[in-house]
């Protein structure tokens, strides 16, 4: 890093200079994006008709690259996220606040790029994957995978509500996942209802079930929620076995109408999605969609969980957590607080499930057992309670991760030609879990650091807060 | 119980023949109680005589099985905790019980959410003026103050609801005597410059005396004394059963 550029950035300059600064940097960064470009990602090697190897280049991919990169570099450093800067401002003797420091500390300045980043990452990925593989169809598996992820990212932030919020640990969670799903998949099959009027409804449907379940556990806390919570999961995936008149049993519900685009569906026919834009008909048309759907999904439940937390009744379920007790004697009605809670996040399951059944055209109370609530909780838990970004996180690591597993055919070099990696793909997951108690025992994002802190190293970590009382 | 000291008027929180359960196990044997407007006043006791659980059962938790607990001429007594505290009755509970892992700021948000927080800005400076401990450490995580700065923290969260009547629950507990002092100090200003009435539940015999217009003394679930202040600190048998040892 050569300093002329940060030099010429003391304090608060005029915003030209910081502009140009910005410049400076973003176009610094994307040339050591096109260096590490040239050597890895330029050049394709390919097998041409004649057995030969042939190098293919790929001039646009690492464009898109060092745009990327510019625009990412360019917006954190005007934005004031400058690395190296306050350090050298700091040798250079200026007076930097150091009491009541109200500068972003790295974490903050992290999370800060941390949103943006996941949010670029995530809005552009069906991109990334299709010039990646090199075509729609290569990447079917990919963005099916994107979609999975975000739909348990949705399912977490909604779990968020209940467990990292509320403090009311939930182990049947998957119970309104089932009940959006099976609200969608029953309403459209039977009185043949469109995807989007049949999405609120599945929503409602699940509040409803969520203040249903939430009216007999309100005496209860911990354990003993948990206990209750588990069972409720499980007593509607029974009823969803048994009572076969309506949902068919075990052999679950078939050939679930598909979500269209606002109206237009998507067929090969002359009404379709792909004519009607103009495009080749393709059968990925509608997995893109579906990526955008629970991408737009997420981010709602991402989005109205924010603004809840900053209302009172978001305070209210955080002190809820805290302390019961001094909760209800500061005048909080914790009955409707917690009923709140319930209906809102088992809302977000219900949206989450009834995407689930129009994605997948095919549900079964299979897909509802308890190793979902688990997986679920995990993320939450992992994620660090409370944390939306660690659960988004959490998620891809839970889910993503696992997935790629499959892709572990090469060690069955190391392991002999039985090896299935499919079978220790729970395995591994034990052992992240067991390596995230050891080293992060508050989650990855362990809740909202204190934002004022006398001196960075003295900023107290929440692990020295005592738990709420569970 | 007849009070030489107590105003015409009709007390603020009536407590009469309340007796409070533990499953069998008798914690209050009746008692009668008077608070009135504009008055501190303490109770003192033994560890286990019950003065928490006369407190808690002020709040309708538990609930009183028999008796009766009048506060501005309602009958609380079968009220919901959370409509007790609507009254503008506010409580630093014992323990002090903030939020841990919520911000000082956001204890205080949680402590105003009575009247949604119209008052929010006014009272924030308010408390902050009481407690500049507070301001300093607005955005610091409760949890992580000391136990001084979290018994100012509950009795500010308390305040927050702008109460007619305010319940202190030992806020001496565990704390430095310079502190105890800071503290007391605090309460007897909000009285004497706001008019606050104080309900005072303390171990600290001799603090609390010294601070209180009238005081009671409880014994196993039963009131057995009671006066001024300035009587039950003069007087022989209190002095022998709570001041004695060094108390203060």
């Amino acid at each position: 890093m050569s300093g002329d550029a940060m030099t010429t950035r003391t304090g608060a300059g005029p915003a030209g200079s910081d502009l140009a600064a910005a410049l400076k940097d973003g176009v610094r960064g994307a040339l050591v994006m096109l260096g590490l470009c040239i050597p890895i990602i330029l050049l394709r090697t390919d097998q041409s008709q004649a057995n030969e190897l042939i190098l293919r280049p790929r001039v646009g991919l690492v464009l898109i690259f060092c745009a990327l990169i510019f625009i990412l570099r360019f917006t954190l450093s005007y934005y004031g996220v400058k690395w190296r800067t306050s350090r050298r401002l700091k040798a250079q003797g200026e007076a930097l606040p150091t009491v009541t420091d109200a500068r972003p500390t790295w974490k903050a300045r992290l999370s800060a790029m941390a949103l943006p980043a996941f949010l670029g990452l995530a809005v552009t990925y069906p991109l990334l994957t299709v010039l990646v593989n090199g075509g729609l169809d290569p990447s079917r598996y990919w963005i099916d995978l994107g979609i999975l992820i975000l739909t348990y990212v949705m399912l977490g932030w909604g779990l968020n509500i209940v467990v990292g919020l509320a403090g009311l640990l939930d182990l049947g969670y998957v119970a309104f996942y089932a009940v959006g799903a099976y609200s969608y998949a029953l309403l459209a099959t039977k009185f043949g209802l469109s995807f989007w009027i049949c999405l609120p409804l599945a929503g409602i449907l699940a509040a409803f079930w969520g203040v249903l379940l939430g009216f007999p556990v309100l005496r209860l806390r911990g354990d003993y929620l948990a206990i209750v919570t588990l069972a409720f999961g499980e007593i509607i995936r029974l009823v969803l076995i048994n009572w076969v008149d309506v949902t068919g049993g075990a052999a679950g519900i078939y050939s679930i109408p598909r979500a269209s685009f606002f109206g237009i569906p998507f067929t090969a026919g002359e009404d379709g999605f792909a004519a009607r834009f103009g495009l080749e008909f393709s059968g990925m048309h509608r997995i893109v969609f579906f990526y955008y759907l629970i991408l737009v999904l997420a981010l709602i439940t991402n989005f109205v969980t924010m603004r809840l937390k900053r209302l009172p009744v978001g305070r209210a379920w955080e002190a809820l957590r805290e302390d019961e007790i001094a909760c209800r004697s500061l005048g909080i009605n914790t009955v409707s607080t917690k009923l709140t809670a319930f209906a809102i996040g088992a809302m977000f399951g219900g949206f989450a499930g009834s995407f689930f059944a129009v994605r997948q055209g095919f549900i079964s109370p299979e897909s509802f057992n308890f190793l979902e609530s688990a997986i679920i909780l995990a993320i939450v838990v992992l994620g660090g309670m409370g944390s939306q970004i660690g659960v988004a996180i959490a998620a891809v690591v839970l889910v993503g991760m696992p997935e790629l597993l499959r892709n572990l055919g090469f060690m069955r070099g190391f392991f002999g030609a039985g090896f299935d990696p499919n079978e220790f793909r729970l395995l591994l997951f034990g052992l992240g879990m067991v390596a995230m108690m050891v080293w992060r025992p508050r989650g990855l994002i362990s809740h909202r650091d204190p934002s004022v802190v006398l001196k960075e190293r003295k900023a107290i970590s929440g692990s020295l807060v005592k738990e709420g009382h569970g | 119980m007849s009070d030489p000291t107590a105003p015409a008027r009709e007390p603020l929180l009536t407590l009469r023949g309340v007796k409070t359960f533990y499953g069998n196990i008798i914690a209050l044997k009746g008692v009668d109680l008077d608070v009135h407007q504009g008055e501190i006043v303490t109770l003192i006791g033994a560890n286990g005589a019950g003065k928490s659980t006369l407190m808690m059962t002020i709040f309708g938790n538990p609930r009183a099985r028999e008796g009766t607990i009048t506060f501005a001429g309602r009958d609380i007594t079968q009220m919901p905790t959370h409509e007790i505290a609507r009254l503008n009755i506010a409580q630093s509970p014992e323990g002090r019980r903030i939020f841990g892992r919520m911000t000082v700021y956001e204890n205080l948000q949680v402590g105003a959410s009575l009247d949604g927080g119209v008052h929010f800005e006014e009272d924030l400076e308010r408390v902050c003026t009481i407690f500049p401990r507070l301001k300093e450490r607005l955005h610091q995580r409760g949890g992580t103050m000391s136990g001084g700065e979290q018994q100012m923290l509950a009795i500010a969260r308390a305040l927050m609801s702008r109460p007619r009547l305010l319940l202190l629950d030992e806020p001496s507990l565990g704390l430095a005597p310079l502190v105890v002092k800071q503290i007391f100090d605090v309460i007897r200003e909000l009285n004497e410059k706001d008019g606050m009435t104080v309900f005072l539940v303390e171990q600290n015999a001799y603090h609390a005396l010294k601070l209180a217009h009238r005081a009671y003394v409880m014994v196993t679930g039963t009131i057995t004394m009671s006066g001024t202040g300035a009587e039950l600190l003069a007087d022989p048998q209190v002095k022998a059963a709570y001041l004695e040892g060094g108390r203060h």
